[in-house]
């Protein structure tokens, strides 16, 4: 965590950290890249998600610095992530359970009433 | 400065302001408060990611021939250049941290700025521009007119240019936004506004810089290579 010598409030990341994570997240791109000219039938969204959240997870963890925040500052950063969690799989139950059929719009059922009265 | 003076016996970093127990809880509230404010801005992407989400899993063949109207190598270049500015952004604050002289922290900001305009540029003269040329932005020349082939897709091949230029549209005012707060910090740092004691605005900036770089990792991914390029 943080160290109250003459080094300041923050924990100090070392350049060969940070290099290596800006070397990762490149890596990631070409990797994403790649992958997306190869067929892997149903499972290219699903891999090109993974590689996303993992370079999140680094740019969160070492640039963002979050790896050495307090316990207080990341059970926010989790809320924010559980409650985008919350609409996405919300939304989702809705929508995905839903018997779609092609109904009438409810304009389609009162245009010929409107047309009747003129 | 006489509030400072008043304490006499022990002298606190400029910077510091006197709610506060120390610089390490000033500056936990400062990164509690820039993330309080992330959150909100994860929910309001979320929003449009939702959306996205639901008309994908509605409208799968439409967002895929969407999606291939779209240049990976502009997607993919763009994404290298917010990686390298989130890479010299962390630089920045690490040269304010280690107590690096002005000079220094302001080459690294000004890279992060150069880098931040190199995306911009490449969206507005080089893609945006093609997609203006292609006619495949939504409205009324949208060129599903010159495209028989889509067939019945063709208005969900331009729901999917919607959400390309609202996405990467709201993701480019970040950046503009972005930019502007980096030229805040050049003036600050400037004026020695900045110590290894005291830095918070070049943090909470930077977390909001590589939130901005978050989003286009996730959109990158989404926008150019859904359905597979092969």
């Amino acid at each position: 965590m943080s160290d109250h010598g003459e080094h300041g409030p923050g924990h100090i990341v070392p350049v060969g950290v940070y290099v290596l994570v800006f070397l990762a997240l490149m890596a990631g791109t070409a990797l994403t890249t790649w992958i997306a000219y190869i067929n892997l039938g149903p499972w290219n969204t699903p891999v090109a998600l993974t590689i996303a959240v993992c370079k999140m997870l680094l740019v969160v963890l070492f640039f963002m610095h979050v790896k050495y925040a307090t316990g207080l500052t990341r059970v926010v950063i989790i809320c924010g992530f559980f409650w985008l969690g919350i609409m996405i799989t919300l939304s989702l139950s809705d929508e995905l359970t839903r018997h779609w059929e092609l109904n009438p719009a409810p304009w389609n059922v009162i245009l010929p009433f409107i047309h009747h009265l003129f | 400065m006489s509030e400072l003076a008043a304490h006499g016996a022990h002298a606190h970093p400029p910077g510091f302001a006197h709610q506060f127990e120390d610089m390490a809880q000033q500056k936990e509230a400062g990164t509690l408060g820039m993330w309080a404010f992330l959150v909100t801005e994860i929910l309001f992407f979320g929003g449009m990611f939702t959306a996205y989400i639901i008309y994908r899993s509605l409208h799968l063949p439409g967002f895929i021939t969407g999606s291939h109207l779209l240049v990976v190598k502009f997607g993919a270049i763009n994404t290298a250049v917010l990686i390298c500015s989130s890479l010299t952004m962390a630089l920045a604050i690490r040269s304010a941290q280690t107590g690096k002289g002005r000079g220094t922290i302001i080459f690294w900001l000004i890279l992060t700025m150069i880098l931040g305009a190199t995306f911009l540029g490449l969206k507005f003269a080089f893609e945006w521009s093609k997609d203006y040329a292609e006619h495949i932005v939504p409205g009324a020349y949208f060129g599903f007119q010159y495209h028989p082939s889509w067939g019945a897709n063709a208005p969900y091949v331009q729901m999917f240019m919607c959400f390309y230029f609202f996405m990467t549209g709201l993701h480019a005012l970040h950046m503009v936004v972005g930019l502007g707060i980096l030229a805040v910090l050049v003036g600050m740092t400037a004026a020695n506004k900045f110590s290894s004691q005291y830095y918070t605005p070049l943090e909470i900036s930077g977390l909001y810089w590589h939130f901005v770089d978050i989003v286009w990792i996730f959109l990158f991914p989404l926008l150019y290579l859904i359905g597979g390029r092969y």
